[in-house]
């Protein structure tokens, strides 16, 4: 059982499916009770980096997900704006993030007139063969993106994926149970349901 | 820039039904949209864009029952779109399965509605689409509620309009073409894309991928949509739900420009989750 945190805006039906496709069953909850019982996490993301705090803050899950991913070690997954949710803040706002890795969220910026904002559409991601969400995928694997921010590191240890789009940024993260990817593993067909099935395989 | 250019096929709906036109007229039943979607989530194609082409006039949206069935079927991204005209349409259409929103008459309409969902969806879930044509004096003008309504505006205009309210993508869409496979209207293309830093797809009259090649090198579009191209096949315009290869795809493109695809795996199997 897989627990999906709903903290406003966005289709986290997809991700839900995506699990169903995998077998997985899984609850979309923004109660902190059902929070504190879960065993596994997603934190999906569509929508803006300080109304996503403002909505953690409101629903009171910023503290029960700390204890849950931090102190008892529990599996989560951000996907997208959840992944930039873990870093300390963000271009496109105020709120300071979750802070749970050391790095900040960054706005795409143009390096030429025909670099197009949002980076929307699939792209490549060099990664780090070593790591679990990445068991089975193939040498050059290519997923689905739609994003205007991305993630920046100051450890690199936890940099397990990176891709180009004018710049080059951190497209996964896997530190302990954390892992993180900017893309949609949910909307990324065949390549994606292998990274949330690699996910579902680490207890 | 290089990027992988997006090849995604159009659906337009009307209730359970594929309907194709041609010039936004005589339209005729093609299929199930949700037999096409599984085909091209076996296809593996970039991207799936639904229009509910009567939603407007009976003012209301897609429904989402149909949206729901037809996201069952796939594991990539669907745009939806068809007589969203106010922020409360937008999260049963989400829940159904929408990823992205397309509006268009709506957007013109309401101009506070793509900043509004931008606001709280963010503006990559917000794509315009704009429907044009050429206009007696020669350039192009703006066309809503399905091609019935000049709205005095052309559609670079427009489409900069748009990018300021806070829309992600424009999706330009050319009347004239639409169902002919007389090929793209470039030019309408270079004049969208000159004017807008967001992505902006290119649709309308698709007749073969080097049709799909020049909307990229000389009209400037981040990815081509086509309807007719991906349901019809050969001659006589029988139905065929088809996409192009990988093979197709990267001798036109060439192999820099297109997505690596891991080969489909035709009987379903899933990779099971490691048991503990």
């Amino acid at each position: 059982m897989t627990t999906i945190v709903h903290y406003g805006a966005g289709n986290i039906r997809s991700v839900q499916r995506a699990l169903e496709r995998l077998g997985e069953p899984s609850v979309i909850t923004s109660d902190p009770e059902v929070v504190r019982k879960a065993n596994r996490l997603i934190l999906p993301g569509v929508g803006s980096f300080d109304a996503a705090m403002q909505n953690l803050k409101s629903h009171g899950l910023v503290e029960v997900l700390r204890q849950r991913v931090l102190e008892e070690g529990v599996p989560i997954l951000g996907i997208c704006l959840g992944l930039q949710l873990f870093t300390q803040s963000s271009e496109e706002g105020t709120e300071p993030g979750l802070g749970w890795i050391a790095g900040a969220t960054r706005r795409f910026e143009p390096i030429d007139a025909t670099m197009k904002i949002p980076h929307i559409g699939w792209n490549e991601i060099a990664i780090d063969k070593t790591s679990s969400l990445f068991a089975g995928f193939p040498d050059v694997p290519s997923l689905y993106f739609v994003h205007s921010y991305y993630v920046t590191c100051e450890d690199p240890s936890v940099v397990v994926a990176r891709t180009t789009y004018g710049q080059t940024f951190v497209s996964a993260i896997q530190t302990g149970n954390i892992h993180g990817v900017q893309f949609h593993p949910e909307k990324s067909q065949q390549i994606g349901l292998q990274l949330l099935a690699n996910f579902l395989g680490t207890t | 820039m290089q990027h992988h250019v997006r090849v995604i096929p159009c659906l337009l709906l009307r209730d359970w039904g594929i309907e194709k036109s041609i010039r936004f007229r005589d339209f005729v039943y093609v299929g199930s949209p949700i037999n096409a979607a599984r085909m091209f989530n076996a296809y593996m194609s970039d991207e799936l864009i639904l229009l509910d082409i009567i939603a407007t006039r009976e003012g209301r949206t897609m429904r989402p029952e149909i949206l729901e069935q037809i996201a069952d079927e796939v594991t990539m991204p669907l745009v939806v779109g068809g007589g969203i005209r106010s922020i409360d349409d937008v999260p049963p259409l989400m829940e159904a399965g929408a990823d992205r929103i397309a509006i268009n008459s709506g957007a013109w309409e309401h101009p506070d509605l793509i900043t509004k969902i931008a606001d709280r969806y963010g503006r990559q879930c917000v794509v315009v689409s704009i429907d044009a044509r050429r206009s007696a004096s020669g350039g192009y003008e703006v066309v809503t509620r399905a091609g019935s309504k000049p709205i005095g505006t052309n559609p670079a205009t427009w489409a900069r309009r748009a990018e300021e309210l806070g829309a992600g993508e424009i999706l330009i869409n050319s009347i004239d073409r639409d169902g002919t496979l007389e090929g793209y209207d470039i030019d309408l293309f270079a004049q969208v894309t000159s004017q807008v830093s967001i992505p902006v797809v290119g649709m309308g009259g698709a007749s073969s991928l080097a049709d799909c090649r020049q909307a990229v090198d000389k009209g400037g579009v981040s990815a081509v949509a086509a309807g007719g191209l991906f349901l019809f096949w050969g001659r006589r315009r029988t139905v065929l739900i088809n996409y192009p290869t990988q093979e197709d795809l990267t001798a036109e493109f060439g192999a820099d420009r297109v997505r690596p695809r891991v080969p489909f795996n035709p009987w379903h199997v899933l990779p099971k989750p490691i048991e503990a």
